[in-house]
């Protein structure tokens, strides 16, 4: 069984369509990912599955209930973005107020405090707190008891990159204990190769839904190679392999993937005049902008 | 139940640092002592014990106090909780709005309890003080007490609903206030000038006492002047404290906090994180 599915699911606020017919799944102890920029729905699509808010129309099962029904919040551990709790109690008043809304031991605060790293700081007041302090807290209470499906919207925002390298070990070790994932993100670059899927919304439909190494595929973006030419010779070396002059010396061109070796080839063949090429594959920026920009198909 | 407590004790924590509990029960202490000072001059021969004089002059503080401290208390429950965004992450907890909203108000009607304890306790242990009779006076203290938390409670309830209703909490503050205005002081008022206006026609026989009874500040008067045998002291509205049956003031006063809390929780329902 899957731990979400959603089906069909629209949402709009007024005029604006914030989901329109967003289907997808995700099964136990996978990673997915939520691309979209601002606005593209993914906090509304959260919310949704949270019961926060109702969809519009379409079907959301929520690991075997009714989103926001008592068994799927009781499985589910949500972390809102730009996380906030109230600045008068303490990071471990705070973590022992959630345990006992769950109906665990306030006593594994502690536990739960030094997993995410804020052993120090258990004791003061959470307005003291830096912006990666209070994600932090924000972590702790998403792992009280044992979440089966945990939503996660853009967990990583306010951490330096040490500390996103200890969260996504903690997901990791999630997964692999059977916890379904959902999180959302800004950027490609951040959730590769911590994720087993990605899903692209763009203004509220879902553009994308597969593996990174299948979505690098089906966009087929052209190889970027930057021919440096010796001083001098840049205008020839242009004009020989149809490319563009970036600057004083380095010439650009892009092919496709099956090209690739003909055009270093044609580079070759230049002999002297080349002193360096550079073969640049496309990015995972690029690839995330051909999906979350493309015109509506 | 244990979640009820849970938020009751993060929201007991929450007004003790805010220093809430300490201003609750710096108000009603102040006040009291005042009143209890003002009283301590030489009645007389009245006839009636020390206490129950201060209990009298404690009950026409408290339908202003007690209102008052029960709104600043409660406005900015909902509200205060929308604006610091915290709200929907307690809501995806496996707790129902209605158990946290009475964690909320388990926690400050409890300070609101502490604050009139001590409040009315250091009035009666100055009347007992000066007054070897002022044991008499006992029953009306108590009964003051907890009327007064019946009071406190409702106007505890309205608080979140107004929270609830007004989403940001500047607005719910000016509404508390005008809640309380309205209420408290211009109802009296306009009950006053429409019975003169009347002349003791069928607005002051039939209607009046009803719209007494409907004011949950005003059943809390008449139901506690009516008890006191020091009626007497009473002014203004408790005269009409004769005509209207204590049983009708005491269900008035009991009932308000169950309607007043069943119509917080429908507020907060349509409160959408």
């Amino acid at each position: 069984m899957q731990s979400l599915t959603l089906s069909q699911v629209t949402k709009a606020f007024g005029a604006v369509k914030a989901l329109a017919e967003v289907s997808f799944t995700v099964a136990p102890g996978e990673r997915v990912a939520l691309l979209g920029h601002n606005g593209a729905g993914k906090s509304t699509l959260m919310k949704i599955v949270l019961g926060l808010l109702e969809a519009d129309s379409g079907a959301i099962t929520v690991l075997g209930a009714a989103p926001g029904s008592n068994r799927a919040r009781t499985g589910t551990a949500y972390l809102p973005e730009n996380v906030a709790f109230h600045p008068s109690l303490t990071g471990l008043e705070q973590i022992r107020y959630y345990l006992r809304l769950r109906g665990e031991s306030p006593a594994e605060a502690i536990d739960l405090l030094e997993r995410v790293g804020l052993k120090d700081a258990t004791k003061r007041r959470i307005g003291t707190y830096s912006k990666g302090m209070r994600q932090r807290v924000g972590l702790a209470q998403a792992l009280i008891g044992t979440p089966r499906l945990l939503v996660l919207d853009e967990p990583t925002s306010g951490l330096d990159p040490v500390s996103r390298r200890g969260f996504y070990a903690i997901l990791e070790g999630l997964a692999a204990e059977g916890v379904a994932i959902l999180l959302s993100s800004h950027a490609l670059t951040e959730v590769e190769a911590k994720t087993d899927r990605i899903v692209i919304l763009r203004d509220g439909r879902l553009v994308a839904d597969d593996t990174l190494a299948a979505l690098r595929r089906k966009a087929a973006l052209p190889i970027r190679l930057q021919v440096a030419a010796r001083p001098g010779s840049a205008d020839e070396v242009a004009n020989k392999l149809a490319g563009g002059r970036r600057n004083g010396v380095v010439v650009d061109l892009l092919c496709r993937h099956d090209d690739k070796l003909a055009r270093l080839g044609d580079i070759a063949a230049l002999g002297p005049m080349i002193e360096d090429v550079e073969i640049l594959p496309p990015s995972l920026e690029d690839i995330y902008s051909h999906f979350s920009q493309r015109p509506m198909p | 139940m244990s979640r009820i407590l849970a938020a009751a004790t993060a929201e007991f924590r929450i007004a003790l640092r805010n220093r809430w509990v300490t201003i609750a029960v710096l108000m009603m202490a102040l006040f009291s002592l005042v009143l209890a000072a003002a009283g301590s001059a030489p009645t007389g021969d009245v006839g009636v014990d020390r206490l129950s004089v201060t209990v009298a002059s404690l009950t026409s503080l408290a339908v202003y106090l007690v209102p008052l401290l029960a709104l600043l208390m409660s406005f900015d429950a909902i509200a205060g909780e929308v604006e610091r965004g915290t709200l929907p992450l307690v809501l995806t907890y496996p707790v129902s709005r209605a158990e946290l909203l009475l964690g909320k108000f388990t926690a400050h009607l409890g300070i609101l309890a502490l604050a009139v304890i001590i409040g009315y306790g250091l009035a009666a242990a100055a009347a007992i003080a000066t007054d070897p009779r002022a044991a008499a006076g006992i029953p009306a203290l108590v009964r003051l007490v907890w009327t007064s938390l019946l009071l406190g409670a409702t106007f505890i309830a309205i608080g979140y609903a107004i929270s609830a209703l007004a989403r940001r909490p500047g607005a719910a503050a000016g509404l508390a206030i005008l809640l309380w205005l309205v209420m408290i002081v211009l109802y009296d008022l306009g009950l006053l000038a429409a019975v003169v206006a009347d002349g003791g026609g069928s607005f002051t026989t039939d209607i009046f006492p009803w719209l007494l009874l409907a004011n949950p500040a005003d059943a809390f008067r008449l139901f506690n002047l009516a008890a006191s045998e020091a009626t007497a002291a009473a002014a203004g509205i408790g005269g009409a404290a004769g005509t209207i049956p204590a049983a009708h003031s005491l269900a008035s006063i009991a009932l308000w906090p169950f309607a007043a809390l069943a119509l917080a929780i429908t507020a907060f329902h349509r409160v959408t994180p």
